[in-house]
């Protein structure tokens, strides 16, 4: 699916803050997955277009990034850490109850699509081991007890004030007023900055 | 300058945590109410070499796990060229490190302030914030404080009325610890995949983002600038020791009883401090043994109980074989199977790896299989020394600092577990072996051969 009209405009504001257009390639893959759920191929080609590289260029930076999910996944993603520290307090004993719980292995989806259950790595959070996100929200020092409520709140649709649809990161967005900005330079531009002449003038003013 | 009297017992100031126990530190009108600015206020009433000066003279150390002298970064942009940029490495993702995250959540207009003095002091009227994208509620308290400072005048164009103008973007990561590396996380931030570039050039300040200069600083390093522009580059270098100066934060995780990340004096606290302290790690989990510890993150070579009182300070770490690189230190008590310890940070790194160069890409994921050969129940009697031999074959004598056969350190990082684990814990990975009882492997690395293994608990 392509952008939505309201979410063109959001990719070209979004674009518009680079000196070169590619630089929103991961920022709009984003925005694809926040409105889709996942990437479509159509979504790469339309970002392909706005940012003017090839359908396959951006394919191949989708690719290589952990988040980026070219196949639907659960309205859910729950993602368990099982790096040193998580492993250390329990975090791999947490990932086995979840896969009995959810009656999944690890890297795959509920058959009625609420779920996908993820074996991740480090998602700082050390000293609140063992740990988990779903859809990229934290949950600390997690017991099995807690994370069966978890499991039976998400299915009831009862958390959707501190969990958001999948794909939504951020759920305030820069704003930059026309009138605030300082303006985007072109790289090949070469202007000193206004205020380094102070180097020159104001040297002997330099206060203790 | 502090002398080697000081102890920790001296009054030292929170420089970066000082509103993480404030409910709303985030906000703007909180961050004012409380010193929020200043510093960026004072900084404008000085020349920007005059900013850059005191920078040096607080010897301020990159916090993002290199350890390199922020100020003496920023010098190397060379004369004349334009635009330099600022992009700030907000990717946190070695394993056991947790500092960046807390402080883009709770005080991020404190990195604000810091990103301002920075661009001031360098020249740069555009700079990048670059978030891991995991972090949600990172973005989130960015995203609204960015727009609050917009509003307010402290971002933009004419900053509080004067001749600064810088514009700074937030932007997001998709999950990649590779792209940590400044010059991967340039790349990713031009919309390619995360792949360190080939040096020279070494550094970005001389070819980076656009082959334009380009500073890349961790969050930490620049949170600590509106303190140092406040109160000046003396008064920073005055807390501290040796070549590690201030204040730093450390995440003390795994077997301790009151896991935490905690700001403390840079260089005269001990790692027994920050294990056993009351106000700190409070000591093993359960009243267990010490069996290791990782002082630095995950590709740091493992400590073991007689480097506790080596104080946390950059030249006696690294003296000693080891880094504090990211400030992470993982704990490990008497009850962890040394086997599987070493077998799930290799795992990160093979995961992790980019698969440009062919030692990290091929080397990281056999050692992977082979450890997980030997966690199933089917190690062969050579493969302890099979897993030294492609240590060595990654990076050639097993040394430290490592050697490097690739592009970036990601791929000699992964020997640091496997030689601190199979050295001092042998009869571990020979049990889960049968056959072999020799170490055969020339290794290099003082701290994999500090001492004879005697704390080697039962696998």
């Amino acid at each position: 699916m392509k952008f939505t009209a309201e979410n063109t405009a959001v990719a070209e504001e979004i674009i518009d803050r680079y000196p070169v257009r590619r630089s929103a390639l991961i920022p709009l893959l984003h925005l694809a997955q926040e409105q889709n759920g996942h990437l479509t191929e159509e979504a790469m080609e339309h970002i392909a277009e706005l940012v003017g590289v090839t359908a396959a260029q951006v394919l191949g930076t989708a690719s290589f990034y952990e988040m980026f999910k070219r196949e639907p996944v659960g309205d859910y993603l729950v993602n368990v850490c099982t790096n040193i520290s998580c492993l250390l307090r329990g975090g791999e004993e947490l990932l086995e109850h979840l896969e009995h719980r959810l009656g999944i292995k690890a890297g795959s989806t509920t058959p009625d699509g609420k779920f996908t259950l993820e074996d991740v790595e480090c998602i700082a959070a050390c000293t609140e081991a063992p740990c988990l996100q779903v859809n990229y929200r934290y949950f600390h020092r997690v017991t099995s007890e807690a994370v069966d409520e978890l499991v039976d709140d998400l299915r009831a649709g009862k958390r959707a004030h501190d969990v958001p649809r999948h794909g939504t990161l951020s759920r305030v967005r820069q704003q930059i007023p026309e009138d605030r900005r300082a303006g985007v330079a072109p790289p090949d531009r070469n202007v000193e900055p206004p205020w380094l002449s102070r180097n020159e003038t104001e040297s002997a003013e330099a206060p203790s | 300058m502090s002398d080697a009297t000081t102890t920790t017992e001296r009054e030292i100031p929170p420089i970066v945590s000082s509103r993480w126990d404030l409910p709303d530190g985030f906000t703007l009108e909180r961050y004012l109410d409380t010193g929020g600015y200043d510093g960026l206020r004072k900084a404008l009433t000085m020349t920007p070499a005059h900013v850059a000066e005191e920078v040096k003279a607080a010897s301020l150390l990159g916090r993002g796990g290199a350890g390199f002298p922020a100020g003496v970064k920023w010098g190397f942009c060379p004369p004349g060229v334009f635009p330099r940029y600022l992009v700030v490495n907000g990717d946190e993702s070695e394993p056991g490190t947790y500092k960046d995250r807390i402080l883009m959540e709770r005080d991020p207009h404190q990195l604000i302030e810091g990103m301002l003095i920075a661009c001031y002091a360098i020249g740069v009227s555009q700079a990048f914030l670059y978030v891991r994208g995991e972090m949600a509620l990172a973005q989130e308290r960015l995203a609204q404080a960015l727009n609050e400072a917009y509003a307010a005048g402290y971002v933009g164009k004419g900053i509080l009325d004067s001749d600064f103008s810088v514009d700074i973007v937030l932007h997001w990561g998709a999950g990649a610890y590779i792209v940590g590396e400044e010059t991967a996380l340039i790349e990713s931030l031009e919309g390619e995949r995360g792949l360190p570039r080939l040096k020279p050039p070494y550094f970005p300040a001389a070819k980076g983002l656009y082959m334009q200069p380009t500073v890349v600083n961790n969050v930490e390093t620049l949170s600590n600038l509106p303190w140092i522009a406040l109160h000046g580059g003396a008064a920073f270098a005055d807390m501290g020791a040796e070549s590690s100066r201030g204040t730093r934060l450390f995440a003390v995780s795994g077997h301790v009883r009151n896991p935490g990340v905690f700001e403390v004096e840079f260089g005269t606290t001990t790692f027994r401090d920050l294990l056993y302290g009351e106000q700190y790690g409070d000591g093993i989990l359960d009243g267990n043994r010490l069996k290791a510890f990782i002082p630095g993150g995950a590709s740091a070579p493992w400590f073991f109980e007689e480097h506790l009182d080596l104080p946390l300070e950059a030249g006696a770490v690294g003296a000693a074989g080891s880094m504090l690189g990211s400030g992470a230190v993982v704990v490990m008590d008497e009850t962890t199977d040394a086997v599987k310890a070493a077998w799930r940070v290799v795992r990160f790194f093979a995961r992790e790896s980019c698969g440009k160069c062919t030692p990290c890409r091929e080397g990281t994921s056999w050692l992977e299989k082979i450890l997980r050969r030997m966690l199933d129940g089917h190690g062969r009697p050579a493969d302890v020394n099979k897993l030294l031999d492609i240590c060595d074959n990654i990076s050639p004598a097993i040394t430290w600092p490592p050697r490097q056969t690739t592009i970036c350190p990601l791929g000699p990082s992964v020997v640091s577990p496997i030689a601190s684990a199979v050295v001092r814990f042998r009869d571990e990975f020979f049990a889960y072996c049968g056959g072999e009882t020799e170490i055969t492997v020339p290794i290099g690395g003082k701290a994999y051969i500090a001492a004879p293994p005697t704390v080697g608990a039962a696998p």
